[in-house]
């Protein structure tokens, strides 16, 4: 009776996973396996193999990685810092540096486009000095920025939690042994701070490898992502078989990187994701 | 014990502004169980943390060995930490937390092996090798700490209140264990607690401190028999302690009566405080003694009865074997020997610390 009664509460969830989870994925794999006429094929999940889509494909990666490592590189000193400031309201200024993430975010890549555009204000500003025109929107470097200034507090919040729950007397451990600040860092902060590291580079890496919009509001369609890819088979056109196709092929890229993130960061604990 | 291995000359420190150690002044024998002991916030952790250099005083120098070591960082002093609350690298196996502090310093593996399994014998944990910090018992991983320090063979070692979080049984069994391993290392101990009775069972020697002062050093019976200030009296076990006129040598009054005593040398009229232990008051028939009240309670603590006598209106404490009645009329009695004469504390720093207290 009071197993079935626990069991009746769990309902709502099941209902919610069936229609908004399972069902979109039998779906989505119903399409990448059949073609226009309902007919079994491989040749959606081959079409990956397409030029134009590998090129895509390993585009999406190169600034998925090159994100995630500059957004670990800015993250990790940045959490240290903030860890070590010795201020009444620590919280507030993390506060400050995660606030952007309660803001729409196309509204933040739309006001970067307005700034990075050749008549936009760091131009304007630029001419003040009479620095010639930067050509900087729909670029590379433009999408990757975006990238960058988008998911950046992803990586700040999971690091720096980790390195909060370093208690003090463990790193007066090992200076007490006889381990100087370069030993303690490597042997001890950077072990005991692997789980947030790992969270971290999941929670950028993912989005930035399927991320469409910031391609298409900062790359200006010279940015071709394996996102922007499947978004046009959706909306374009209807290709939504080749669309759900090259869905999964990311799907198991995602899956893979995220199965290679987690034995990396066993040694340390628990991934908190 | 032989020359003076550790000396504190002068120091000062302040946080904030707040005066945490005035001028203070200390010296630790070679193999010495010194103890700092005090109420929390009296400056004894920083002590320590100043010995181990993870701070660094405003004035004054420590001499190690014959060396200033007052600026000198953590990892480059000859001594080891016995953390609060063990403090022990949970990303690590037993062995390589034992083993971290050998081999910074480059020791050979089978040197490593060797001293693992020395230390897990000396701390009574054979075989734990390979077991995870988490699946350790506080006690446990307080072994492990101590373990951990001792490996690396320090000249001292620092114990910061290590038994603070262990349970009574606990605790008593590692002050035992304790003593044995200080007696086997032959090192020298300087431990932190503001627990008196482990202080007084452990200790060669200690300093009760407060409000950054030491306030009296010396061996436990001394400290316990002849505390120097109302302070240290009420710290250390319990007191009753008076106010109280120095009439002439040998001769106090206090709350109005006059009482023969053993102390000399406080002039004539002088302010004075009173100090009795609970256990040198005899309870006997009321006219007898030299003064009388009625028992207000009276609760057994095993080995004696503690009772609280209203009498010339302060609450007395009194320990006895002998049971009596709650609201029996009675008489006190005390030997003048067992009267202890104290100056009133000077600044009124300290009469506040000896209210709180």
């Amino acid at each position: 009776m009071h197993n079935a009664r626990k069991r009746l509460l769990a309902g709502p969830y099941l209902v919610w996973i069936i229609g908004f989870t399972v069902l979109p994925i039998l779906m989505i794999l119903y399409y990448a396996f059949t073609n226009s006429d309902g007919g079994f094929t491989w040749a959606n999940i081959a079409a990956i193999a397409d030029p134009v889509h590998i090129k895509a494909l390993l585009l999406s990666l190169k600034l998925g990685i090159l994100c995630t490592i500059v957004c670990l590189l800015l993250s990790y000193p940045l959490a240290m810092i903030l860890n070590s400031l010795h201020i009444k309201h620590q919280s507030f200024v993390v506060f400050i540096f995660v606030l952007p993430m309660w803001m729409n975010f196309m509204l933040r890549i739309l006001a970067w486009q307005m700034l990075l555009s050749n008549n936009g204000i760091i131009n304007g500003f630029f001419s003040i000095f009479g620095i010639p025109k930067l050509h900087m929107l729909n670029t590379q470097g433009a999408v990757v920025f975006g990238m960058i200034y988008d998911f950046l507090p992803f990586m700040i919040m999971p690091i720096y939690n980790s390195i909060v729950r370093i208690r003090k007397e463990t790193i007066d451990a090992a200076r007490d042994l006889g381990a100087n600040s370069f030993i303690t860092f490597f042997r001890i902060i950077l072990p005991l701070t692997l789980p947030g590291i790992v969270s971290g580079i999941i929670m950028v890496f993912v989005p930035a490898l399927t991320s469409f919009v910031i391609s298409d509001l900062l790359g200006g369609g010279k940015v071709l992502l394996i996102g922007n890819v499947i978004e046009q088979s959706f909306m374009q056109g209807s290709y939504w078989n080749l669309g759900s196709g090259l869905s999964i092929v990311l799907m198991i890229f995602v899956l893979i990187s995220m199965a290679f993130m987690n034995r990396a960061g066993e040694s340390g604990g628990h991934a908190v994701w | 014990m032989g020359k003076k291995l550790i000396q504190l000359e002068n120091i000062t420190k302040t946080y904030d502004g707040n005066m945490i150690l005035d001028d203070l002044n200390l010296y630790v024998k070679e193999n010495e169980f010194l103890t700092l002991l005090g109420p929390s916030g009296c400056g004894k952790t920083t002590t320590l943390r100043l010995i181990g250099g993870f701070e660094t005083p405003d004035t004054g120098r420590i001499i190690f060995d014959g060396k200033d070591i007052t600026s000198l960082p953590p990892n480059e002093r000859k001594l080891n930490t016995v953390f609060q609350k063990y403090a022990l690298f949970t990303h690590m196996s037993i062995a390589d937390n034992i083993a971290f502090g050998l081999k910074i310093s480059k020791k050979s593996k089978a040197y490593i092996q060797d001293k693992i399994k020395y230390a897990l014998k000396l701390v009574n944990l054979d075989g734990y090798e390979n077991r995870s910090i988490d699946s350790l018992s506080g006690g446990q991983q307080q072994r492990i700490a101590i373990a951990r320090a001792i490996v690396n063979e320090p000249k001292v070692l620092l114990l910061d209140e290590p038994l603070g979080a262990l349970d009574l049984k606990m605790r008593q069994d590692m002050q035992y264990e304790l003593i044995r391993l200080k007696n086997e290392l032959g090192i020298t101990f300087i431990y932190v607690t503001h627990d008196q009775e482990e202080a007084l069972t452990m200790s060669d020697t200690i300093a009760v401190m407060n409000q950054g002062y030491i306030q009296q050093i010396g061996t436990p019976e001394d400290i316990y028999n002849e505390p120097e200030n109302a302070f240290v009296a009420d710290f250390i076990g319990d007191s009753n302690i008076i106010d109280g006129i120095m009439i002439e040598d040998k001769l106090v009054s206090f709350l109005g009566i006059k009482h023969e005593c053993v102390d000399t040398g406080f002039g004539n009229n002088k302010p004075v405080d009173v100090v009795i232990r609970p256990e040198d008051i005899e309870i006997v028939e009321a006219g007898t003694g030299f003064m009388d009240g009625d028992i207000t309670s009276v609760i057994f603590k095993g080995v004696h009865y503690e009772i609280e006598i209203m009498a010339g209106g302060y609450e007395w404490l009194v320990h006895t074997t002998k049971y009596f009645e709650t609201g029996s009329h009675v008489g006190m009695k005390v030997i003048p020997f067992n009267i202890q004469i104290m100056h009133k504390p000077e600044s009124s720093d300290e009469k506040a610390v000896e209210l709180d207290a």
